[in-house]
Parts: structure tokens; C-alpha cells; sequence
């Protein structure tokens, strides 16, 4: 039953053109700092420094614009994105407020205006955030030590790949340990990275309680195995209970025992890693703390771990001396190396850090509780539109943060899919939902995730469009099949962009494959 | 130490259901009597019920502030002191529009959209790529990667998946962060997909590329020939092209490393054969922020043999159901690792998409003719610090000419060490340039000085008086 008043949406229209059709030849948007006469006296024409053979010939076909027709075309274009301007219940990506006064620290000179080569005398703010964060989450998590040079949550598993590959190469067992677990319901930055670090990875599948059985671990357990790389609770909410019976499992085959805790909102302050067994866990800190998306990055995974994996984590290590003073550490000849360059996105540890604190330990609770509840609420209402069901309904237990539903019964009865619901959903200006990882075994599905940000009256919005939307797709198939109509574009062409001749990643190429244009 | 339980919270702003009526609503409807019944998939012997060591909340936010701001004070940050540090984050000028762009809400808490309600920041996104592949000269560029070092490493895996071989060759110049970034990417012998990364000599009179030692590695195993122009040490390849053929005759393929701010006035690498093209985004308007301002790009030409190897994501133009309108959508999304998990091309994730924005709005600022006088400038600059530097007792810059932004200053004849040198120089406010003595002994004590558009001819005299004062 539909409990708000339906508000009117469009969005900004501009019909932009790209900056690369804007300007006219001779505009330009910076000016250079004149160079002093000394300077000129000195060094003569500047195009006599760069050797013959390497100057540019080619001319650049680049935009020339103002300053301000700059400004304003990006200012346009930041208006058609509809991101968190109303509701996002992004599932998995945990959609939580971003507090504007961290963007008022890391934009300050003493944390944008820094080089990591500093001298470590001169970088003690920012050793100093780091190490107080590297502790919050050593409670957190029960691990002894965290590091953030992994530029996102799937860098930080590729962390955990090249740890688990220097790991046993230390010990002389890396070619016959070469194997990694995972689950079908682990993200797949999981199986990939570790595909990349190259190992063969085995997928266990779901099994009829949600998550694969201690048999199916057990089969697929040998001298070959490296580690295991799992996600729990996963992104349908289902926690596996066997947790700590599979990392003692894999443990005794001698594999490692990695927890992607992409899912952390709803069990943090309850679950830490190390009382599991876990070797070792991540955190996104653009997610779980409060840190911004950024429409995908910078992020942080931050990677921590039990001591006896330290000498193998990436350097440079943030290390407390005597005299209180911090210092960066080249890491020891076990370690791995670098995954990433420097020691991480400093702004967003900060972000983290400040989030951190705000919250406090109770806020961290609270957060967890009402992430849980609050998608608890959103079952109870969501099931009760007609279409919709939940996805492996016979598991009755309570769901954590996230509940996987499927629209299959909807597509059956009005051939309108999850994508199509998607899409009408902007036109009430509500962004997307998660749909799911592949693979998908639940037909038509969407993944919201309510977390702690938003009010119950907005969770109540996102429901009554979803509704409202539903009942188009009854009454009105079309309506929504065709959708979006109050967006900034109307919906795709069905131009096929795997096709050679039809792909453009630069205007370069699209002109030259469409030649009509201009 | 504090044990938490409480069952109902204590408002907060961050979070609008703390308010005791909507968390009433919610239990009511949800039918759930006391909160720990929504975790009763957790077994109890799973849960942590110890004490925590949390320091107290600071929900208020002039507390937050001043905490979190007081800690970082501590930074002395480049621009209170005078800096010529760079060596794979360097300190240019930022546009305040860059800066407006990525702290926009809009843009700063996006997340994945559709193709409408992301249609914005695509179009930003297809902007970075266009202006990327005119810089370098391809018209096949991804979306960016998390640093200059972990493009190259794909890049390396790209060639392996396309030719089948296991062996790359890299300049024994290449900068040591991004050489271990590269090792990481290129595996251990003992498991699938190992690349062999071999060394090649720079020739230390020239500081370039040694031709003859590279003709004698090459063969039919070498996967890839990688270097970078301007190389580490700031000096420009000036054989280029030999290189590249070189490579080529051995059916290797070419990666390029390069600073796009360079690339107004030095020749793209399509001009002179590479394959592919990868570099740094950081200079294009984004902060040092410590490290945290990286960011990577990878380039092709429009090819099929390319275009399938790619690990990125990546978005094209194409059309709406309405005849004339623009839209954006991935393309080549199932080679992805979200398409297709450990049989995708390596793996993908959050990248730094933000900064794509800063980056697409730094060139269109510059334009062709802002490309063309940053490079003058930098050119400028660094070379009359090269000279004025070079005039010094005791000092020498072995590879005066031909570099680009950076330069290195020996100081062997002084018999004191860089690092002496550099905490003479911090006394007097300046940080001086990167150390090279432990990653290149054979440059004996060197250091890596950059120097951009941001240094005045002051600020260089500065430099060369206390270079003089600090090693008298």
C-alpha cells in the first residue's frame, strides 16, 4: 500500500554537447605564469630543449574554451547524474552519508599538498590518522595490523592473492599449492584476483541451506590448497553458521584463510575476523566508512592481518619509535612488494578515520543495528507487492543487511524485467538498485541495501516507487518497457557495443566510424 | 573500556532513524521484539561480547574538526616549504574548477546508475578518454586504473594473452615503486601466467636506453619492450622510434610509458610506434595527496587484437531510442571481471573515476595551446635550474639536456650523502630531491630534483643559493 505523496521528478535536460564540440579556435582556459626575462636569457627558446627528433608534429585536436564555459559544461553535466541527490539504496555498495567536513580537511594544503617522499619528520599528521585508524580496526577486527596501499576492495583481494602466493613460496610449497577456494556468492574481484595472481580457483556452489556444505569444502580441500577467499554474511544476507568450522578445515589442509568483509555493515561490532580464525579480512573504507564513492574510486581496501602475515604485507609500514615519533619502514625481503604505488588513498584513511571517530564505538552499533532493521522493515513492505518475491524464500531466518529479491513473477506476467523497473525507478528520481554479481541463480533479481543513512519516511519513498512502478508494469507495460522519460536521455538505442564497428571509447574513433557526423 | 548493549540508540546525525519514534516504527512493522532476534543467523559463540578500548564519539562536529585537523597540522606540506620532490607524484598547479568538480556532491557520491541517471559523469568519463587518446595519439583508451604502475603491469599482461610469450624488457631506469608494482603484477614462476621481467641498461653517458644491450635481449620470448618517455630520470628517449622497431622485428610488442603534461610539446608515442600507451593521470589536475592522488591510464589503437585484452572497463558513444541524442554504456563489459569472474581479463574494481573528472576538466582547461606553453614552461624552468644548479663547486647534472621536468644533481664531489644534503636543505625550508643513492648506487650520491609551473625563477634561485650554502 502505497504511504507517500508520489512527487513530481525531472531531470535537468542540456542535451550537452561534448566538451569537444564547445569553444572555438583561439579560446583558451589557463594561462601560464610568464617566464621571468632571467629565465629566458638563461635557457633561450623553449622548443630548442626538447631534441629534434622527439618534438610534437602532430597538432592537438583538443577543445579550446574559456575558463567559464569550462566551468559551466562540467557543472551541466555534474546536474545529469542522479547519484545520492535523492535516495540510493545501492545494494553492496553500502550508501552512507559522506560528512561534508571531511571533504574540508582533505582538500586543506596539509593533506592535498603533500609528496610522499617527504621526509617522514614532516608527514606526522597524516602517519599519525593512519596509525590511530590501523588501531580502531585491529579492535574491530581482532588482526594485528592494517595497511591501505590497495586502491578498492577487489586491489585489497588482490593483496590477499599475492600474500597467499609469497606466503608459500616461503615456505617451498608454492607449486604444489595452487589452488583457491571460493564461493559462488563471494564478489568476483575474489576468483579473478586470484586467477590473476595465478592460481586455479574452485568455485564451491550454493547448496540448499544457502551457502555450500562442509562436504562440498571438504571434496575440494587437498595439499593443493593455497586459501580460501569468502565473503560472509553474503549479498543476499545469509550468514554462513559453519564459518569457523571451514576456516579450521582449511587451515589443517594448510591453505590460508582470507574474509572479504564487503558485507561488514551489519555485523560490525559483533563479528571480528580473528575470532572466526581469519587469517586476514578487508574493510572498503569507501563504503562500510563512510568515505565517498566517487562514481568508483579512489577507494581504499584496507588489508589487515595476523602477525604471522606481517612480513609478507606491502611496504612501506607505518611504525611507532621510540621517542613517539612515526615512521615509514621499508618492508622486510618476505614482504610482497608494492601492489599499488606509495602508501594508499591518505585522503579517504582520513575520511575513514574522521567517520570513525564521529560514529564512536555505540554509533558503530547503533549503525550496524539499524542497517539490519531497517532492511528487516523494507522486507516486510516489499513482500508485499504483488510480483515481487524474495529470493531463496524456504530460508526463513532473519536476513542481515541485504535481502536478494526477484521480480521473475512480474517479468512472467508482464514481460517487464528487473532492468526495465531499474529504469522507471529514475523516473521518480530514485537511482538504481544492485541487481546482482553474476552469476545470477535468482531470475529477475534486485538488491537493495538500506544501511543506516536513510530516514524511514525515505525508505518508505523507495518502496511506494517501487510499487507504483509495478503497478505501471500491470496496467501499462509499454510505460515502463520504454522508460526512463523523465531523465536527462531517453533510453539506449539497441546499438550491439561488443560489435568492432560500433564501439567508440574516444570521439577520435567515433568520427572516424560514423563520418557523417560533421 | 566500555561494553556496548544498548538496544536503543542515542540520536546521531549521521543517521535519521536514531530518532526513538522511527526506530519504534521500524521494530513494529518488522515485527521484531528485541534487536538481537534480527542476528539470530549469527551463532552466539561467533560473537565478540568483549570490552572495547574505543575512544570516546565525537559527534559534534567543531570537535571532529578540530581533532582531526589538529592531528594533521603536523604535515609541513609543499606549500609551506619549497619542494622539488616528484619521482611518481609530482607537484603541479591545481585549477580551483578541478577542485569544484570532484568535491560536487553529484560527482563525489555517485555510484553505478543506469546509462540515464549516470549520463552526466559518463559523458565526463568518455571526455577523459578522448582527450587521453588525442594526447597520445590512440583512439582506444579504458577507463582509468589505480596508478601509473598497475597500468603497466596490465598493459604487460595484455601483451602476454595476445602473444603468448613470457619475457618483458624494461630500462634498468625504470622507478623502483613502479618496477615492484609491475614484478607483483607479473607473477612467480611456479604459477600460471609468469612473465620474466629482464633488465636493460641505461647507457650512463647518455642516460637513455642502451640500443645494443636491448638488440641482445630481444627475441621470439620477449612479450613486451616497456619504457617510459620522459624515463624516471626525467631524460627524453630521443631514440624512440629505433626502439620501437627494434621491438617490432622481433614481434614484440611496444608499451609506453608517459606524463601526459608532456605531451604538448614532446611527440606522442603513436608518432613513433608504440602499441600501447600507458601513464600517470595525476599531473591533469589532482593533488600529491601523499600518494593518494595516482591514477593510471591504459591506451590502444582502435583494434580488435587490443581492444579484447583490455582488464578495464570502459564506455562508449553511442545512441538513445531518440533519433540525434547521445548516450553512453559500457562496452566489452563480459570480459570484465564482473562479466565473466576468473575468466575475465585479470580483474577490475573501484578505480579512481573520480579523479577522471578532475582530469577531463584540467584538459579542457589547457586546450592545445595551454599543452603546448605548460610544457614550454616546465621545459624552462627545469632546464635553468639544471644550468644555474650545474654551476655550482662540487655539483654536476650528468644529463643536462634533453629531459623534461626532472633532472638529476650528483653530489659525489661534495663527499657528503643526499640525505645529509636534503636535511641541511629542510632546515632551511626546502625539501630537497628525491634520494636515487640505495635504488641507483651506480649514480653514486644523486638525487631526482622536479621542477613544474609552480616554481618562479625565485623560487630556483632559492634553490641554487642553498645547494650552494648546504655543501660549501
Amino acid at each position: 500500500m502505497i504511504k507517500s505523496r508520489i512527487r513530481k521528478y525531472h531531470a535537468p535536460v542540456w542535451d550537452e554537447p561534448l566538451v569537444m564540440q564547445l569553444g572555438a579556435a583561439g579560446r583558451q582556459g589557463v594561462a601560464m605564469p610568464i617566464t621571468e626575462a632571467a629565465i629566458s636569457e638563461v635557457v633561450g627558446d623553449p622548443q630548442n630543449l626538447i631534441p629534434p627528433s622527439m618534438r610534437r608534429k602532430s597538432k592537438l585536436d583538443l577543445p579550446e574554451l574559456s575558463e567559464f564555459e569550462v566551468q559551466r559544461h562540467y557543472l551541466h553535466l555534474s546536474q545529469q547524474i542522479l547519484g545520492m541527490m535523492q535516495i540510493s539504496l545501492f545494494g553492496t555498495c553500502t550508501m552512507k552519508y559522506n560528512p561534508r567536513v571531511n571533504e574540508k580537511i582533505v582538500y586543506q594544503p596539509y593533506v592535498a599538498e603533500i609528496n610522499p617522499h617527504q621526509n617522514p619528520q614532516t608527514l606526522q599528521g597524516s602517519l599519525e590518522i593512519v596509525s590511530r585508524f590501523d588501531h580502531l580496526l585491529r579492535q574491530l577486527s581482532g588482526l594485528d595490523k592494517f595497511v591501505f596501499q590497495a586502491g578498492g576492495g577487489a586491489d585489497a583481494a588482490y593483496t590477499q592473492a599475492c600474500i597467499t602466493r609469497a606466503y608459500h613460496a616461503s615456505r617451498g610449497e608454492l607449486s604444489q599449492r595452487n589452488e583457491i577456494i571460493t564461493t559462488s556468492q563471494a564478489h568476483p574481484c575474489n576468483p579473478a584476483t586470484a586467477a590473476a595472481a595465478g592460481f586455479k580457483v574452485i568455485t564451491l556452489p550454493l547448496e540448499e541451506d544457502g551457502y555450500p556444505s562442509i562436504d562440498a569444502l571438504k571434496a575440494v580441500l587437498s595439499s593443493r590448497t593455497a586459501a580460501l577467499m569468502v565473503n560472509n554474511p553474503d549479498d543476499i544476507g545469509i550468514y554462513n553458521p559453519n564459518i569457523r568450522e571451514w576456516v579450521k578445515l582449511v587451515h589443517e589442509a594448510g591453505g590460508l584463510c582470507f574474509y572479504d568483509h564487503a558485507n561488514f555493515n551489519g555485523v560490525m561490532t559483533r563479528i571480528r575476523a580473528a575470532d572466526l580464525g581469519f587469517d586476514a579480512c578487508m574493510y572498503m573504507l569507501h563504503k562500510t566508512f563512510g568515505g565517498p564513492k566517487g562514481g568508483g574510486g579512489p577507494a581504499v581496501g584496507a588489508y589487515g592481518c595476523r602477525k604471522e602475515l606481517i612480513p609478507f604485507l606491502p611496504g612501506p609500514l607505518i611504525e611507532k619509535s621510540e621517542d613517539g615519533s612515526y615512521e615509514l619502514r621499508e618492508a622486510g625481503d618476505l614482504s610482497i612488494g608494492r601492489v599499488r604505488e606509495f602508501w594508499g588513498n591518505v585522503p579517504t584513511v582520513i575520511r575513514a578515520y574522521s567517520w570513525t571517530r564521529a560514529m564512536g564505538i555505540e554509533g558503530l552499533r547503533d549503525a550496524a543495528n539499524i542497517s539490519v532493521l531497517a532492511n528487516n522493515y523494507m522486507e516486510k513492505r516489499i513482500l508485499e507487492i504483488p510480483g515481487i518475491t524474495k529470493g531463496l524464500p524456504e530460508l526463513t531466518k532473519r536476513r542481515l543487511e541485504m535481502t536478494r529479491y526477484s521480480l521473475g513473477d512480474l517479468t512472467q506476467e508482464t514481460g517487464v524485467t528487473t532492468v526495465d523497473i531499474q529504469n522507471r525507478m529514475t523516473d521518480y528520481g530514485v537511482d538504481a538498485f544492485w541487481l546482482s554479481h553474476e552469476p545470477w541463480f535468482i531470475p529477475e533479481p534486485f538488491t537493495p541495501e538500506a544501511g543506516e543513512l536513510w530516514s524511514i519516511e525515505d525508505l518508505d519513498y523507495w518502496i511506494d516507487i517501487l510499487e507504483t512502478v509495478c503497478t505501471e508494469a500491470r496496467e501499462n507495460p509499454e510505460l515502463v518497457k520504454s522508460s526512463p522519460h523523465n531523465q536527462s536521455i531517453h533510453k539506449l538505442g539497441g546499438s550491439n557495443l561488443n560489435d568492432p564497428d560500433n564501439w567508440a571509447t574516444t570521439w577520435k574513433a567515433y568520427k572516424r566510424k560514423n563520418e557523417k557526423v560533421e | 573500556m566500555k561494553n556496548i548493549d544498548s538496544k536503543i540508540p542515542a540520536p546521531h546525525p549521521f543517521m535519521a532513524n536514531t530518532a526513538a519514534d522511527s526506530f519504534k516504527e521500524m521494530l513494529r512493522v518488522a515485527e521484531v521484539g528485541d534487536i538481537e532476534e534480527l542476528f539470530e543467523q549469527i551463532p552466539d559463540e561467533h560473537r565478540y561480547i568483549g570490552d572495547w578500548e574505543f575512544p570516546e564519539a565525537l559527534t559534534s562536529e567543531v570537535s571532529l574538526y578540530r581533532h582531526v585537523s589538529g592531528i594533521l597540522k603536523k604535515n609541513i606540506s609543499c606549500e609551506d616549504y619549497l619542494n622539488f620532490l616528484g619521482a611518481g607524484c609530482w607537484q603541479h598547479y591545481v585549477p580551483a574548477i578541478c577542485d569544484e568538480m570532484v568535491t560536487r556532491t553529484e560527482f563525489l557520491t555517485s555510484v553505478w546508475g543506469t546509462p540515464s541517471s549516470d549520463h552526466g559523469r559518463n559523458q565526463v568519463w568518455f571526455e577523459f578518454a578522448s582527450q587521453i587518446g588525442e594526447l597520445v595519439g590512440m583512439e582506444f583508451v579504458g577507463l582509468p586504473l589505480y596508478s601509473f604502475g598497475t597500468a603497466g603491469g596490465h598493459a604487460i599482461r595484455m601483451a602476454s594473452r595476445m602473444n603468448s610469450r613470457h619475457q618483458v624488457l624494461v630500462p634498468s631506469s625504470l622507478d623502483p615503486e613502479r618496477l615492484a608494482v609491475m614484478k607483483t603484477y607479473c607473477g612467480y614462476p611456479e604459477l600460471n601466467g609468469f612473465i620474466e621481467i629482464i633488465l636493460v641498461d641505461v647507457d650512463p653517458i647518455s642516460g637513455r636506453l642502451d640500443l645494443r644491450d636491448l638488440e641482445s635481449k630481444l627475441s621470439g620470448e620477449v612479450t613486451a619492450v616497456y619504457f617510459d618517455n620522459p624515463n624516471y630520470l626525467g631524460v627524453i628517449e630521443t631514440d624512440a622510434k629505433a626502439i620501437c622497431d627494434l621491438a617490432h622485428k622481433f614481434g614484440s610488442e611496444v608499451i609506453v610509458g608517459v606524463d601526459p603534461i608532456s605531451l604538448g610539446v614532446l611527440a606522442s608515442p603513436a608518432e613513433y610506434g608504440a602499441d600501447i600507451v600507458v601513464g600517470t593521470t595525476q599531473p591533469l589536475g589532482v593533488h600529491m595527496n601523499c600518494g593518494g592522488g595516482v591514477g593510471g591510464f591504459i591506451a590502444t589503437r582502435d583494434e580488435e587484437r587490443y581492444a579484447r585484452e583490455y582488464p578495464t572497463l570502459q564506455v562508449s558513444l553511442t545512441e538513445t531510442v531518440e533519433p540525434g541524442e547521445m548516450a553512453f554504456a559500457l562496452t566489452l563489459f563480459e570480459q570484465s571481471s564482473y562479466g565473466s569472474r576468473e575468466d575475465g581479463n585479470d580483474w577490475t574494481g573501484n578505480s579512481v573515476y573520480l579523479w577522471a573528472v578532475a582530469n577531463a576538466t584540467y584538459m579542457s582547461l589547457m586546450g592545445p595551446s595551454g599543452f603546448k606553453s605548460i610544457g614550454h614552461t616546465i621545459l624552462e624552468r627545469s632546464h635553468y635550474a639544471a644550468l644555474k644548479i650545474a654551476e655550482i663547486p662540487n655539483l654536476t647534472v650528468p644529463w643536462g639536456t634533453g629531459f623534461f621536468k626532472e633532472f638529476v644533481v650528483n653530489f659525489d664531489s661534495t663527499e657528503l650523502k643526499v640525505s645529509e644534503i636534503n636535511a641541511r636543505l629542510l632546515k632551511l625550508g626546502i625539501f630537497g630531491g628525491k634520494d636515487l643513492s640505495k635504488d641507483f648506487p651506480d649514480l653514486g650520491q644523486s638525487a631526482l630534483y622536479s621542477v613544474t609551473e609552480v616554481h618562479t625563477q625565485q623560487d630556483l634561485d632559492t634553490l641554487v643559493k642553498a645547494l650552494e650554502e648546504v655543501t660549501k
